[in-house]
């Protein structure tokens, strides 16, 4: 074995023993994202009234609405993050985000949301 | 070694000499407009980049990057803008930081968006140029073949509107549109055609982190909403 795989497989070793380490430091938060890419419309506090809306349409949905939130399963919240409102038959103001954050990160947001509705699903 | 083969071996090295002479003052005026962006403006705008790599390099930023300025803008618009300025985003950058919550929904907070310096007519010839020079995506540009062409209005709204929602985060006319990205009404105007294409194909090529999404818009589509755009910015009625 050379000196490279060595220190490759040394490495490796750290990598396996300490993952969450660098998982951590270098995945941004879900709440960091939708301040970046959902406040724009969704509002700053979640509540659909972002500083984009005056002139849409079709207004962004109330993250914050319990009564909504909690018909939608984390299935259906993922698929809408990832894949825009055309792709479950709603607005096309709602953009696809499977370019801009990764799947792990999809499924911290549908965490987040959660924690912005105080709900979770509820199938009746 | 005849003086005729020694005038031979010396003839490349004067032309060079020669040719240096001719062209210093092109190179003098580079440096000296390179020299005006580092002193002037690289404490806001990154001129040699890369883009944000993460979010918190992202709302940090201060102002839009400048490290690929000559892929970018159309000169003739820099030399008055830089005379000019005036505003692009009406949210400024980072967005979120210039918005806080109102009694209907989130508004920009104008009294955090200052002014931006303006250069007389010498500087700003000299800064366009040396923008001009800056061109790290030129592998980008490559791929995009923007034919010359036109879009009614009505079909152009249509597209940019109605089919892929871009007017909830740009203006396309003074009065009309979101906020939180750049006005596009000025685009044509601002942006060469083979940047925007290249923009709307894939802005996390040019900027990873940025707000716009890839929405995926398909190469006919990407050519009318070009031509939408630069035909917004030759004037006229905002229909
Ligand atoms: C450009 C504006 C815009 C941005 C940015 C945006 N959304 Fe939306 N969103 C909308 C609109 C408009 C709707 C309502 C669609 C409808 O009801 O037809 C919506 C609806 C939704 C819904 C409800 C889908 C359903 O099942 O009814 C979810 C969940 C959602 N957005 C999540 C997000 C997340 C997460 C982000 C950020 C990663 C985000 N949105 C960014 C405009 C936006
Ligand atoms: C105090 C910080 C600051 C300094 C210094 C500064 N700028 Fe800017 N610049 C900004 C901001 C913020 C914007 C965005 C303005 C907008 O979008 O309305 C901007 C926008 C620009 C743009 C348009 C960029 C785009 O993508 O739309 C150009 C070009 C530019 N600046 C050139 C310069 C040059 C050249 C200098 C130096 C002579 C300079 N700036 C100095 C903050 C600064
Ligand atoms: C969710 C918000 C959002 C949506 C939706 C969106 N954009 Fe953007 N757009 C942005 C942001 C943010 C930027 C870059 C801002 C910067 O560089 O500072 C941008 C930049 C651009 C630029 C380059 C402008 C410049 O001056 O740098 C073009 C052209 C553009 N968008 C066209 C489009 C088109 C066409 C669509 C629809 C297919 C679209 N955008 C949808 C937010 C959006």
């Amino acid at each position: 074995m050379n000196k490279k795989s060595l220190i490759f497989l040394g490495g490796l070793a750290l990598w396996t023993l300490f993952p969450a380490a660098g998982h951590t430091s270098l995945a941004a938060t879900a709440k960091d994202n939708y301040r970046t890419y959902c406040a724009q419309c969704h509002g700053l506090q979640g509540n659909g009234r972002g500083v984009n809306i005056r002139d849409m349409s079709v207004q962004p949905r109330n993250h914050t609405d319990a009564s909504y939130m909690s018909q939608r399963s984390d299935e259906d919240l993922a698929k809408a993050d990832r894949k825009g409102g055309l792709a479950i038959d709603k607005s096309v103001l709602m953009p696809p985000w499977g370019d801009t954050l990764s799947p792990a990160e999809i499924k911290d947001m549908v965490q987040y949301l959660r924690t912005l509705c105080h709900c979770t699903f509820n199938s009746q | 070694m005849s003086p005729n083969h020694l005038l031979l071996r010396l003839l490349p090295g004067l032309l060079a000499v020669i040719l240096a002479l001719a062209l210093s003052p092109a190179w003098a005026g580079e440096s000296a407009g390179m020299a005006l962006l580092e002193s002037r403006c690289a404490s806001c705008h990154n001129i040699s980049g890369p883009a944000p790599a993460t979010i918190h390099a992202l709302w940090a930023r201060k102002a839009p990057d400048l490290f690929y300025a000559g892929n970018k803008f159309r000169r003739t618009w820099l030399v008055s803008w830089l005379q000019h300025p005036v505003r692009i985003r009406p949210a400024g950058e980072f967005y979120a930081d210039h918005v806080k919550p109102g009694p209907e929904r989130d508004m920009v907070d104008e009294s955090t968006l200052a002014p931006h310096m303006a250069l007389g007519a010498a500087d700003a010839k000299l800064a366009a140029d040396a923008l001009m020079t800056l061109r790290a995506h030129d592998d980008l540009i490559a791929k995009e073949h923007v034919p010359a062409g036109s879009i009614s209005r009505s079909m152009g709204s249509l597209v940019f509107d109605k089919f892929l929602g871009c007017m909830a985060c740009h203006r396309v006319k003074p009065d009309f549109g979101g906020l939180s990205g750049p006005e596009l009404y000025t685009a044509g105007a601002r942006l060469k055609p083979a940047f925007m294409a290249s923009y709307i194909r894939s802005p996390q090529s040019w900027d990873p982190k940025i707000w716009m999404p890839n929405k995926h818009v398909s190469d006919t589509r990407i050519v009318q909403l070009v031509h939408y755009l630069q035909a917004l910015s030759k004037g006229g009625s905002h229909e």
